[in-house]
């Protein structure tokens, strides 16, 4: 089995030409994404308007709710639009596109009609551009009934995760997060994709169960080594989809460990690891050995200066810190 | 504003045709009102009384393949576009043989075969959807045009003036159908918007823009001909913008404090469908017997689609788990 070494936004390339060419209903829209543009502002669309012309893959104006509205639309009609939101704080543009009507399109129809859109989307601090530009709004969309979201942390499942975004029949945020983008990774030629919902076990242990995704995952893999060291046995949970949510990995994880930590970068007032937690408690209370503990960024915007934003994202150190104290 | 170029009169058949949808929407108008006031139906109600001309003369040049996208203020649209009355009435009752299971109701009506694609209860919403529908229809290589209608407040809103821009550079088969009944809810037309004339909002959207007297048979046959004709061509978008005015307030029941008692008479007294009906008979087209004939068929379609509706039993519980992705949620 042949496979290539690239980053997450290779796999994401390598996903779309792979969908693209196995199903010719499959078509592409976004700001700048066509070559003509450049092939999109990170590159990730580079080769699809080139390989399947003009019609499939479309550059669009500065229009969110424009491209958004085109994708359910053609949805309507058979298709399985692809659209770019360059920026997850752009989604709020189209933010009536998406929860008024992507989302609830399905079941305000009565099931006739089906929105199998996917929304690839980037976001992420770290990379200095400040509180419009960085938001991981993961909740936004895991509060609205309807909507599936994506949040992957490694090139496979960058790519496997796309690929069963673009085929599955309901709206999917795929969520590209600055802090994952560039480590690579051996991606398989022939990946099957992989499911959604379903979260993947990064390392077994038996002390502490910590449930991450996308980029936080490679900040709590940074944790794993220190943790060892201090003779802390961690079973990293990668949950991969935000909702739905792996409910049966998590718990069983939880029930083994009696511990847990909900590490996330979005701001954690409000955020997924409240829904987490609570489950968590009220399922295995009893079970627990400590509190069940949250970790996301402060009730805040992403800041600028290097040194709050530094403060910002939840750290290796801040990760190692909780599960000692958990075990104290 | 372009001068229309010169469409084909319509003819008898198509002119009676027309008569045939507009009277299908009064009727049926009427009976829900009537069944609100009776207290069979609860629901919030936007009339379109009034508005009958346009998408009746629109519907009468649609195939069935063709699509259009709604608004709260719809159901006659969708009635001219010749959806079953049976289960738009089963879902204005929100029961199980509704268009939608009753999970939709009177404000978000869907029937695809129909042609019905989206009804949206958000103002301006059905434009940039109808847009995708419309590039579906070019990637399909068909001949197919999709009409997005809204009210004359939703030309200010950022989904028409994107959808209008995103229609023009792509040259999508669509046409913008803005009825413009006087009032964005409750605001008089000039108290929200800075020109004299929605349609020459096209201009800088460089598409075709004209406005019709909506309430006009005859104007708006020649102007729909003129903006289906050019989007199946391929040529591209057109906004059309029809001038009308709903008899009923804003949602039914409103008291309409914000209209004179004088311009709602003087619009009334103009009422279509009366006139319509007139000139038809006196043009030869039609007759007194034929005229009333059709409408004793349609009466008695909307009076079974009425009882069948009110018949139709409520929706289990578990539609809250269905429908809300294609698998359904674990109880």
């Amino acid at each position: 089995m042949s496979a290539k070494k690239m980053n997450s936004l290779q796999a994401v390339n390598a996903a779309l030409h792979q969908a693209m060419a196995d199903d010719d209903k499959v078509i592409v829209l976004g700001e700048d994404i066509a070559d003509r543009e450049g092939g999109g502002v990170t590159g990730a669309t580079a080769g699809l308007s080139t390989k399947f012309g003009d019609d499939r893959v479309k550059s669009t104006p500065i229009s969110e709710q424009a491209i958004i509205g085109a994708a359910i639309g053609a949805a309507l009609a058979g298709y399985k639009p692809v659209a770019e939101i360059m920026l997850m704080n752009f989604t709020a543009v189209a933010m009536d596109m998406i929860f008024n009507h992507a989302a609830k399109l399905r079941f305000m129809s009565g099931g006739q009609s089906t929105v199998p859109i996917t929304i690839r989307t980037l976001t992420g601090a770290g990379w200095q551009t400040a509180g419009q530009h960085a938001d991981h709004l993961e909740g936004w969309f895991a509060h609205t009934a309807g909507i599936k979201v994506v949040a992957p942390s490694n090139p496979v499942d960058y790519k496997g995760l796309l690929l069963s975004c673009i085929q599955d029949p309901d709206p999917c945020i795929f969520i590209e997060s600055a802090g994952s983008l560039f480590i690579p990774a051996e991606v398989p030629d022939d990946l099957a994709p992989i499911p959604l919902g379903k979260a993947r076990v990064v390392q077994e242990g038996t002390d502490v169960t910590i449930v991450s995704w996308s980029s936080q995952v490679i900040r709590c893999q940074q944790a794993l080594a220190p943790l060892a060291e201090a003779g802390i046995s961690v079973e990293l949970i990668d949950l991969r989809t935000v909702s739905p949510w792996d409910k049966e990995a998590v718990l069983a994880s939880v029930a083994k460990t009696g511990r847990a930590v909900i590490a996330h970068e979005a701001v954690r007032h409000f955020g997924p690891g409240g829904e987490i937690a609570s489950t968590i408690a009220e399922e295995l209370f009893g079970q627990l050995k400590a509190p069940v503990r949250r970790l996301g960024a402060p009730y805040s915007p992403v800041p600028f200066a290097k040194v709050l934003e530094d403060a910002y994202i939840v750290s290796p150190e801040r990760v190692v810190e909780t599960v000692k104290a958990l075990m104290a | 504003m372009a001068e229309l170029s010169n469409a084909p009169a319509p003819t008898p058949d198509q002119l009676v045709d027309i008569y045939r949808r507009m009277i299908r929407i009064e009727r049926n108008d009427d009976a829900i009102r009537k069944t609100i006031r009776l207290g069979r139906l609860v629901m919030p109600y936007y009339s379109a009384r009034g508005q009958e001309v346009i998408p009746a003369t629109l519907s009468s040049l649609m195939t069935d393949d063709d699509k259009i996208c709604t608004i709260y203020r719809g159901i006659h649209d969708m009635v001219a576009k010749d959806m079953p009355l049976r289960p738009l009435w089963a879902e204005i009752a929100g029961r199980v043989d509704g268009t939608c299971k009753g999970k939709g109701g009177p404000m978000h009506l869907t029937h695809p075969e129909s042609g019905v694609m989206v009804t949206t209860g958000i103002v301006g919403s059905s434009m940039p959807i109808a847009n995708g529908l419309a590039w579906a229809a070019k990637l399909d290589g068909s001949r197919r045009v999709t009409i997005a209608y809204f009210g004359d407040g939703a030309s200010n809103i950022g989904a028409f003036h994107e959808s209008l821009n995103l229609a023009s550079v792509w040259k999508l088969p669509v046409i913008f159908v803005c009825q413009n009944n006087g009032f964005a809810e409750h605001t008089r037309y000039e108290n929200g918007t800075s020109v004299d004339f929605i349609a020459k909002r096209a201009i800088g959207y460089g598409m075709p823009g004209h406005t019709v007297d909506g309430n006009d048979p005859l104007a708006m046959f020649a102007a729909a001909h003129e903006a289906i004709s050019r989007a199946r061509d391929g040529e591209g978008p057109t906004l059309l913008e029809c001038k009308t005015f709903r008899f009923h307030g804003h949602v039914l029941g409103d008291d309409d404090k914000y209209m004179t008692k004088e311009e709602k008479a003087a619009a009334i007294a103009k009422d279509p469908l009366p006139a319509f009906k007139a000139w038809l008979v006196e043009q030869g087209h039609a007759t007194d017997e034929s005229l009333a004939a059709m409408q004793a068929t349609i009466e008695a379609e909307i009076e079974d689609a009425q009882e069948f509706g009110l018949a139709s039993p409520l929706p289990s519980v578990d539609e809250l788990r269905r429908d809300v992705f294609a698998q359904e949620i674990p109880a």
